[in-house]
């Protein structure tokens, strides 16, 4: 088993109280940081540990926290993006709910690092539960004074609130974020400016992820080499996996990013291997908007190199023969799966989840979605396989925010790696119940 | 000043002009088209992705290209930028898609439609579509709201460019309508369909690019091109009073702002004049507008050369006697 450094204390009981917390080590950052730490010098630690962003992008978080502009008179902000809505991805809901003062003490050492006299958690709507326990925990953290005034004595002043979404995915984009936040309508907003120079109320603002908050808690505590130690290359430290699909220990895990893929889904530490024993026929390894790869690109690169859990492993390849960690939503499909009936699944949350501002979501999402339908209940034509393929490139990069592409890829992977899947729904014009069939006319090597 | 070159064309311009303003200002034929940007009006632009262009050279300092195709009217200028629009065949394929996905819900009842001949969409379609749709769904629909007396949205015809919300954000006291719903079932309406009230609501009819809003005073009295454009202005309280009179016969149809070639107004006017003053004795005529001869409503009203004179400037010693000596046709006959 690997180092844990965000759930190495999830399983003792009453971790969600404020009492069992500090006396498991909780708040020592901010002890650290606020008594003996200048902002820079949190900063600094950050970026050595080279900790990228967990929410999706992987964008190196020590340069995003320095790019943060710093007029004089003007307010900064932090706000956390715990709008997790991504098909596939719950491992932030898993450490809110399990350990919401990692979240609480981590945003108050990211604030004193960047300044920040305000912070926001904005929750997914949905996650209602956790807004409760989010904000007792904040409770608790005022009346045992690492929040509010002065905090510890170091003149550092800091407030936080909680920020219910209204439940659309598109707030989970970082500007829609931020209009959702300020109680407008949450449709992006056309970048530049970008949020470190106008965010939230037009002042410079950071929106992170909740891991990547969390992260900064381990970071402070035990230096930033100590993080960058852990993990392979540019992948540094420990990433939470949301393990969902057909195998036979779904969960939250977390990992050294470093880890085979292979290791990762058969071992018994992890996912455990696929259930029933079955044959492992896809995975899409970083949550619904990554592209999906067939079995034998998710093991091995077409180098022939084993692949890894890492940001750089996983992308190895391009879009051609690779995905992308994304943010650690991991969805293996058995060899029953229908990857034509999955896609239609996820064209369908697309369509639904697109904010309709700019035209080739807006219009494509939903295109591409009623083209699916009719491929799926074997009324779909040749044409309309090259069809979807032309239109999933014109979305691709047209758009706003990366709602359009998050999108169109998972509709190029599946077409460029299960295109006889699709043919067969086409040609026999019912779904494919009997997989055997399915293979021994397409003659894939099972 | 910074430089730019746009399709092999250099010009200078200087800090904070968009990409889409150098083009403009190279001429008509260098512009990338543009649905939802309106000059006039703060922080449009960036939604309907058809002005985008491909940036071939970022700029001097940093001459990389930029990834992906980005919104000309919402990109600054860089010095030694180079874009490319026209010349780029991979852009104007993906322009082509743009067209197509706005064009996929549209309902294309341009024979009933009041817009057809200065609708934005037409044009575009025309020189940037492809030639016949793929999409072969039902169409989304909606019903017909009335806003107040004089102006009727028929959102079915709509393609969220978010013009009229900026005017009623940035023209009038306070805003009605809005983008209701996400998606491709995102409407623009009123809070139950209350009523739009005040003196420049008029004006969302101006930027409109087609015809979901429109003039209740004219629907269905007449076809664009059979009316005859002329400037005229009058003596108003409220707004600059200078507009277009659309003439059929002695009769003014209707009233708007001056369009230029972008299709933008010059100044936005308010409801007293484009609804209530419909009698010619109520205006000064200044002449004929000029409409771009591309467009059908000047087909076989002017030549399409033809300057008309402006009579405040032109009437003074700048004016030059035309040369009406007959000449002959072929000067090597003589």
């Amino acid at each position: 088993m690997g180092k844990k450094l965000l759930l190495a204390n999830d399983h003792i009981p009453g971790i969600q109280g404020y009492e069992v917390y500090r006396k498991n080590g909780g708040y020592a950052s901010v002890e650290k940081a606020l008594k003996t730490m200048t902002p820079e010098a949190v900063v600094e630690e950050v970026k050595k540990s080279g900790l990228r962003g967990r929410g999706g992008a992987g964008f190196p978080t020590g340069m995003k926290w320095s790019f943060l502009a710093k007029p004089e008179g003007v307010q900064r902000y932090l706000v956390c993006n715990a709008d997790e809505s991504e098909p596939g991805t719950f491992k932030d809901r898993y450490l809110m709910s399990r350990i919401p003062h990692l979240l609480v003490e981590g945003m108050i050492t990211g604030s004193f690092a960047l300044g920040a006299k305000t912070s926001y958690i904005y929750v997914r709507g949905e996650y209602y539960y956790i807004i409760a326990i989010l904000e007792k925990a904040i409770k608790e953290a005022y009346a045992a004074g690492w929040l509010g005034k002065n905090i510890l004595g170091s003149g550092f002043d800091h407030d936080m609130y909680v920020q219910p979404g209204g439940g659309a995915y598109i707030c989970g984009e970082e500007t829609a974020l931020l209009e959702s936040l300020e109680g407008k309508r949450g449709n992006p907003r056309i970048k530049p400016p970008f949020p470190a120079i106008k965010g939230v109320w037009g002042c410079p603002t950071v929106v992170n992820n909740v891991e990547t908050i969390a992260a900064v808690v381990p970071i402070v505590n035990d230096g930033g080499d100590a993080y960058a130690a852990i993990g392979i290359g540019r992948s540094t430290g420990t990433k939470l996996i949301s393990a969902s699909g057909h195998i036979n220990k779904p969960g939250v895990y977390e990992i050294e990013l470093g880890v085979p893929v292979e290791e990762f889904i058969y071992s018994d530490q992890y996912c455990g291997g696929i259930k029933n024993n079955k044959k492992l026929k896809a995975v899409v390894a970083g949550g619904s908007s990554v592209p999906i790869l067939p079995a034998n690109l998710i093991l091995k690169t077409v180098n022939g190199e084993d692949r890894l859990m890492t940001y750089e492993s996983l992308s190895d390849g391009g879009f051609a023969s690779g995905s992308m960690l994304g943010s650690g939503g991991f969805i293996v499909m058995d060899e029953t799966t229908s990857i034509v009936k999955n896609l239609w699944n996820f064209a369908r949350f697309y369509h639904h989840e697109s904010c309709g501002q700019c035209s080739p979501c807006r219009e494509g999402t939903g295109w591409m979605e009623k083209i699916l339908h009719k491929i799926v209940h074997g009324h779909g034509e040749m044409k309309d396989i090259e069809l979807l393929w032309d239109l999933q490139r014109k979305i691709e990069g047209n758009t706003i925010c990366p709602l359009g592409d998050a999108a169109a890829w998972p509709v190029a992977s599946a077409i460029r790696h299960f295109r006889p899947e699709f043919e067969e729904y086409v040609l026999n014009g019912h779904s494919i119940k009997d997989v055997k069939h399915y293979y021994s006319v397409n003659r894939i090597q099972e | 000043m910074l430089k730019v070159t746009i399709d092999g064309q250099t010009i200078e311009v200087p800090e904070g002009t968009t990409i889409l303003q150098a083009a403009r200002m190279l001429g008509p034929e260098v512009a990338p088209p543009a649905m939802c940007y309106y000059s006039k009006l703060e922080t449009s632009g960036g939604y309907c992705r058809t002005c985008i262009v491909k940036v071939s050279k970022g700029s001097e300092k940093d001459p990389r290209p930029m990834p992906k195709p980005v919104a000309s009217c919402r990109t600054m200028v860089m010095d030694g930028m180079e874009v490319q629009n026209k010349t780029s065949p991979e852009l104007v394929e993906a322009r082509k898609g743009v067209v197509e996905f706005l064009l996929a819900n549209h309902p294309l009842d341009c024979p009933i439609c009041d817009q057809a001949g200065e609708c934005h969409l037409q044009d575009l379609s025309f020189e940037h579509g492809i030639e016949s749709t793929r999409y072969e769904f039902e169409r989304r629909t909606f019903k017909k709201i009335d806003l107040g007396p004089h102006i009727q949205l028929h959102m079915t015809r709509c393609i969220l460019c978010y013009r009229c919300v900026k005017v009623a954000d940035q023209l009038t006291p306070e805003r009605y309508h809005g983008v209701l719903n996400r998606g491709d079932v995102s409407e623009i309406s009123t809070y139950i369909e209350k009523s739009i009230d005040n003196e420049f609501s008029g004006n969302v009819i101006d930027v409109c690019p087609v015809g979901a809003l429109t003039d209740k005073t004219f629907r269905f009295k007449s076809r664009v091109w059979f009316t005859k454009p002329v400037d005229a202005h009058r003596n108003c309280d409220t707004c600059s009073g200078k507009v277009t009179l659309w003439y059929k016969g002695d009769d003014v149809l209707r009233v708007t702002g001056r369009k230029d070639a972008f299709g933008e107004v010059a100044d936005f006017i308010c409801n007293t004049c484009r609804f209530e003053t419909k009698k010619t004795s109520d205006w000064v005529i200044e002449g004929p507008r000029v409409i771009d001869k591309k467009s059908v409503i000047s087909a076989n009203h002017y030549l399409s050369d033809l300057k008309v004179p402006d009579f405040a400037y032109e009437v003074g010693e700048d004016y030059k006697k035309i040369d009406d000596t007959p000449k002959l046709l072929n000067p090597a006959a003589q």
